[in-house]
């Protein structure tokens, strides 16, 4: 427990050395905000429904770059072995990072509270799907964390780890908008399932429910096991 | 203090240890010697667990490689060869991390690491990110980083490599002061190095030991005075 701390502590310091953490926030806040915002007031309503069906898919794109130096990095310059050679076990190592991805997505995601509160300025917010839309946003995250983990620890190469992650999420996330349309009904159903946007909607209406709660913690804990075993393999 | 049993590694079908048998006894200096690919490095990857080996054992202590992976890689200092360490970290956060990591305690952690900074001569450094530093300052950290926690074991993989004769006397200097109390594993192509140094030597070829000895007995036993020549003649065998 003590070493996922370390590990954490010093992932989540890392990100905020380089600039790179400061111009994804920035990219992401620019996006997100001028997509919001822009339509915003077409709609006349003070509600941020338009803002959490935006964050699915800037969240694919976004939390790959977030997440693809983890383990490619560490690979490709060699201290994976300095790494892997102290007392940590696999489990504090992958859960260290993958907590520093969570909470970077945490630290971004933070300043989008101000949206709210201008809203709520502006007309009679319900605060109810608002809530619902962060807790829905940060177990989105972790679940593309998770994925994005997993794409680094298969590759040394960033460009290829970042990649493989965005593929997978914006899969994750437009299944349910594209795909379903090619599909045969029998199918629709377990293909809405699978879609990470149909959850995350779910939440973001304002009700948690346990399945796509339990949807997003085991999309998490597969990519992280999957990790787990590729470093098994890499021995 | 280090047991290693009929150790075989095997990367596809490249053998790189074949079937190798060598101890180290408690407070030994061991030189690890032989040309490059002959398997020093898998050794040693293996025995700090990075690897795992496709057959044998290796036991350190009453621990073995394949139950008690946690518990020897707290008893072990390792230096890897090219000391690769993360570039975009001051020393002393890196080094304070590693103290965190191998559970220096929290009271003796300061003075420790000003201690580890004194031995390696790094306190003029202590501010700079690892990207600005030179090789020989790397190598120091690197060296530092094997010593945080006081292991009983250290292994340093060409510890001298890329560094220039002021500074290989440097470190060789740290390696002998450390010596005194510690069991050292460490390879070098600088065989005076070695012959300075080591109690006795392991010199490895192509996955195999070829001589396991103290340098007095290769010396008799093969009638050559000069440790190049027995180092050349022992290794050479195949390479025509």
């Amino acid at each position: 427990m003590k070493n996922i701390n370390n590990i954490f502590k010093k992932e989540f310091k890392s990100y905020f050395f380089s600039p790179i953490a400061y111009i994804v926030i920035s990219i992401f806040l620019l996006v997100v905000g001028w997509l919001f915002f822009s339509t915003f007031f077409l709609n006349r309503q003070a509600n941020l429904s338009r803002f959490f069906s935006i964050l699915p898919v800037a969240l694919a794109f976004i939390i790959p770059a977030v997440t693809m130096r983890l383990f490619s990095e560490e690979i490709n310059i060699g201290s994976y072995e300095i790494l892997l050679t102290m007392p940590v076990t696999f489990r504090d190592i992958i859960v260290g990072k993958f907590l520093a991805a969570l909470a970077f997505v945490g630290v971004m995601l933070a300043p989008t509270v101000i949206y709210a509160v201008t809203v709520s300025f502006m007309g009679k917010l319900d605060w109810g799907p608002v809530i619902g839309g962060y807790i829905g946003a940060l177990l989105l995250g972790a679940s593309y964390c998770a994925i994005g983990i997993l794409a680094s620890s298969i590759t040394r190469n960033q460009v290829i780890a970042f990649i493989t992650a965005m593929s997978i999420c914006v899969f994750f996330t437009l299944l349910i908008d594209f795909l379903i349309f090619f599909l045969p009904n029998a199918f629709v159903g377990f293909f809405q399932y699978m879609s990470a946007s149909f959850h995350f909607q779910n939440i973001a209406k304002g009700v948690i429910d346990s399945r796509d709660i339990l949807y997003f913690l085991s999309v998490s804990f597969i990519s992280l096991y999957g990790t787990n075993l590729i470093m098994q393999e890499k021995k | 203090m280090i047991k290693v049993e009929n150790l075989t590694k095997y990367y596809g079908d490249l053998c790189a240890l074949d079937n190798i048998n060598f101890e180290v006894k408690k407070g030994e200096i061991l030189g690890l010697l032989g040309p490059n690919g002959a398997g020093k490095t898998t050794t040693y990857r293996i025995l700090t667990g990075y690897l795992s080996p496709t057959s044998g054992n290796i036991q350190v202590k009453d621990y073995n490689i394949y139950e008690n992976q946690i518990e020897i890689k707290r008893l072990i200092g390792y230096l890897p060869e090219s000391a690769p360490i993360y570039h975009d970290m001051f020393v002393f956060d890196y080094l304070n991390y590693v103290a965190d990591i191998k559970r220096v305690e929290k009271k003796k952690k300061i003075s420790h690491i000003q201690e580890l900074a004194e031995l390696c001569s790094l306190n003029e450094v202590m501010h700079m990110t690892i990207a600005e530093l030179s090789k020989g300052y790397r190598q120091r950290v690197g060296i530092a980083h094997a010593l945080m926690g006081d292991p009983e074991i250290l292994i340093f993989d060409e510890p001298t490599s890329g560094l220039d004769p002021n500074q290989i006397a440097e470190t060789r200097e740290i390696i002998k002061r450390i010596g005194k109390k510690k069991t050292i594993v460490f390879s070098t192509h600088i065989l005076s190095e070695a012959e300075a140094t080591c109690d006795r030597m392991v010199i490895l070829n192509e996955g195999k030991i070829v001589a396991d000895n103290r340098l007095e007995d290769l010396r008799e036993s093969l009638n050559i005075e000069s440790f190049e020549d027995i180092f050349r003649k022992i290794t050479k065998g195949n390479c025509k």
